[in-house]
């Protein structure tokens, strides 16, 4: 036996700390804001590597917007506020629900605390046409597109309002008409459809592009490799997006990712320019979703984002966080709250103040609290119209074939 | 008319469905400049042009999950997996997206999309050469799946399939892309021409999704089969002496029950026959339908006669089979009880 050779051993990623232990975030960089460089478009992947090992962030602690990437994007004081109303309005939505389910409402619920500003700036790089294949966590696209949220609460009621006839689970939203892809509970198999989307719309001469999504863990699903492949191999105007909130349910982001490099950078290998972004701040992630909107639609291929934010809720309404991390892990994460880094922005700047922002709060809550009432006027999962049981077979082929006709007949519709 | 093996009457529908709709887009491994490993593209990206018929990287998931995408934006993708005992990796995108696209959205969003597969054995093509996993798809609610048996029916099937506004798996046996073949692997192979059913009209036709094909009409006896087992079924009855109904299948999903009952019915025995393994094969779920719809007819058990449940072999290939002689066995047996 060789001396020199130590017995071979595996290592199993943690985090660094679990409940009972303080918050520990020593090791994770936060750069300083208006420090990355904004490269032209049609920057080759190769001389941007870079940007998927970096953070483009604009905001600093102070609430001003820094460097080349706030420079492009000049977004004005009106789509900052509305930005900020989007980001209330789903924070609200989500406590709304959470409350809901905890009141047997419904069945299931997922917040987004932490992320909001992820989907909701995104969208903002969008037109009408393109398509999101989003995740259980992006109802910020909804939102921000104009979507009503009354029609979602009845999807998560599963009542007679909801468009999908109470077939899916809550929060699995579909809108064609708001460029939000239908919801799959199958993680990751939504990458590579977006990338198929994106090659239909070239194959037809359109001009509309689409935005992929997934989380840190679904990374190492199969179909976000096959994703990436075919990304590459066909230059498809596809935006493919990661949402790295560190925690795959109970899984830290290390397990999905390993304990060397970034996701971001998993773009370089299949020749994807990648950003790495600060997902916690709302200017950040719309100046790098119109720097990859643009290349897209200016056929220079795809554009992998990876968005760094915080998973400040459990899973889900069936998760207890406490149970494999600190309890207060969330209040330490270096990014900070990203409702409240667009306030103190807009506050810094003489646009908005405390006061207006309290108000704008309750506002907005009341016109949740409205639309959930009128929601919950058609019914809830126990209570009310629902759609009726004889629907349950329909849809399932364009026309019902006989051996469903009769077990429709059997069933005693 | 003209005389077409397989293999070219489903180049002819592919070809005729990318002149006529634009939205038709073909792609798959080597199914782009070399025109598959089969022949059945050979020729259509130089025809129609790269952007219609393209290969793909590797990776049958990618092929599904890309012609998801492209069917959800309003194209129709039809995709070619190399060999059917290689779309498990696709699977997940099969059953989870392709099939309840439809139903979980209400509509909204649909999956018009034709997922072809040589299948079958009879080649020597081992085990992942040689499978027939029908039975996966048929489990599959919100698919459809067709196994075409001659070169009338592929070309008319599959035209179908692709103007079909649902998922179609379209399980082509590679065992009939040239010729016929009745289960006799000691006796020449026999070419397609001269069979009547070689005999293709150009141009469109249509063969309905969901109709079966009675391929020998009989009283004493009705033998369901679908794929190559037709013409081993076929020479199984005229080698037993017994005049038996074969019907062809054609789709196994949306089944055809009124063919199969009306001709349980009539005769009273009934015997199965596929390639695929027997347990939780096909032919139980055609078994349970013909006992439960046609019980007080029956004049004896319903046999089946299907591959061991086994995985496929190579070297035991025609021990594997089953070939004329099984299924001539069986006829006897179900005759005699």
């Amino acid at each position: 036996m060789d001396p020199a050779a130590p017995p071979l051993r595996l290592t199993f990623g943690a985090p660094h700390a679990r409940p009972g232990t303080a918050p520990d975030f020593s090791d994770f960089p936060v750069p300083e804001a208006g420090a990355m460089r904004r490269p032209p478009v049609d920057t080759p992947a190769e001389e941007m590597r870079d940007l998927a090992f970096g953070m483009i962030r604009i905001l600093d602690d102070a609430g001003a917007a820094r460097g080349p990437w706030a420079e492009a994007l000049a977004l004005d004081d009106a789509a900052q506020l509305e930005g900020l109303r989007h980001m209330l309005t789903l924070r609200a939505y989500d406590a709304r629900m959470l409350l809901a389910q905890r009141q047997q409402k419904t069945s299931f619920y997922m917040q987004h605390l932490g992320e909001e500003a992820i989907s909701c700036a995104f969208q903002r790089a969008l037109r009408p046409g393109d398509m999101n294949f989003p995740t259980y966590r992006q109802a910020g696209l909804l939102i921000a597109s104009g979507y009503p949220i009354g029609t979602m609460m009845c999807q998560v009621y599963g009542n007679d309002g909801d468009p999908g006839r109470g077939r899916q689970l809550p929060v699995l939203y579909s809108s064609k008409a708001h460029g939000f892809f239908s919801i799959s509970g199958n993680l990751g198999t939504q990458y590579i459809q977006a990338v198929g989307w994106a090659m239909g719309s070239a194959l037809s001469g359109a001009e509309a592009i689409a935005a992929a999504w997934i989380g840190d863990g679904s990374t190492a699903e199969s179909d976000f490799h096959a994703a990436l492949v075919f990304a590459s191999s066909y230059r498809v105007p596809v935006i493919l997006n990661i949402v790295n909130n560190q925690w795959a349910i109970s899984t830290y982001q290390e397990v999905a990712r390993g304990s060397v490099g970034t996701f971001a950078a998993r773009g370089h290998g299949f020749g994807i320019p990648a950003l790495r972004v600060d997902g916690n701040d709302y200017l950040a992630v719309v100046a790098a979703a119109r720097w990859a909107a643009e290349r897209a639609r200016r056929n220079l291929g795809p554009t992998l984002i990876e968005h760094v934010t915080y998973r400040a809720a459990g899973h889900s309404t069936s998760d207890d966080p406490s149970a494999y991390r600190p309890s207060d892990e969330g209040a330490s994460w270096p990014l900070g709250d990203p409702v409240a880094r667009l306030r103190d922005h807009l506050i810094a700047r003489g646009v908005w103040s405390a006061e207006r922002h309290a108000q704008a709060e309750a506002e907005i809550l009341a016109g949740v609290i409205e639309a959930q009432k009128q929601a919950e006027a058609i019914g809830t999962l126990h209570q009310g119209r629902r759609p009726s049981p004889a629907e349950m077979f329909d849809d399932v082929y364009a026309e019902m074939p006989p051996h469903l006709r009769r077990q429709r007949q059997q069933a005693g519709f | 008319m003209a005389t077409m093996t397989m293999i070219e009457a489903i180049r002819d529908a592919l070809d005729l469905a990318l002149t006529e709709d634009p939205r038709v887009t073909l792609f798959g491994e080597d199914v782009g400049y070399f025109g598959g490993v089969f022949r059945c593209t050979a020729g259509l990206q130089q025809k129609h042009g790269v952007a219609r018929c393209f290969d793909t990287p590797i990776s049958e998931l990618g092929i599904v999950g890309a012609a998801i995408g492209m069917a959800a934006f309003g194209r129709r993708p039809v995709v070619e997996i190399q060999f059917a005992d290689y779309m498990y990796p696709a699977y997940d995108q099969i059953v989870s997206e392709a099939a309840r696209m439809r139903y979980r959205t209400a509509g909204e969003f649909t999956c018009p999309l034709v997922v072809r597969m040589p299948t079958g054995g009879g080649i020597f093509g081992g085990q992942t050469h040689s499978q027939s996993p029908e039975a996966l798809f048929t489990h599959v609610t919100g698919l459809k799946t067709v196994v075409p048996s001659t070169p009338y029916d592929a070309k008319g099937l599959l035209l179908a399939a692709i103007d079909d506004p649902d998922p179609v798996i379209f399980l082509e046996p590679k065992r009939l892309y040239n010729g016929p073949f009745d289960g006799h692997h000691d006796r020449p192979v026999t070419p397609w021409r001269g069979h009547p059913l070689a005999e293709v009209p150009e141009g469109r036709y249509h063969l309905p999704l969901g109709q079966a094909a009675i391929r020998r009409a009989g009283t004493q006896l009705t033998v369901l089969a679908y794929g190559t087992m037709v013409h081993v079924a076929l020479a199984a009855v005229a080698e037993a002496g017994i005049d038996a109904e074969v019907i062809d299948l054609r789709t196994l999903l949306p089944l055809d029950l009124e063919t199969i009952t009306t001709s349980v019915r009539r005769t009273g025995r009934c015997v199965i026959v596929h390639e695929a393994t027997l347990t939780s094969g096909f032919g139980a779920e055609l078994a349970a339908q013909v006992q439960a719809e046609c019980f007080w007819h029956l004049e004896a058990p319903v046999e089946r006669v299907a591959g061991w449940d086994t995985p496929y072999p190579h070297t035991a290939e025609w021990d594997y089979f089953p070939g004329p002689a099984r299924v001539a066995a069986a006829c006897r047996r179900v005759m005699e009880a």
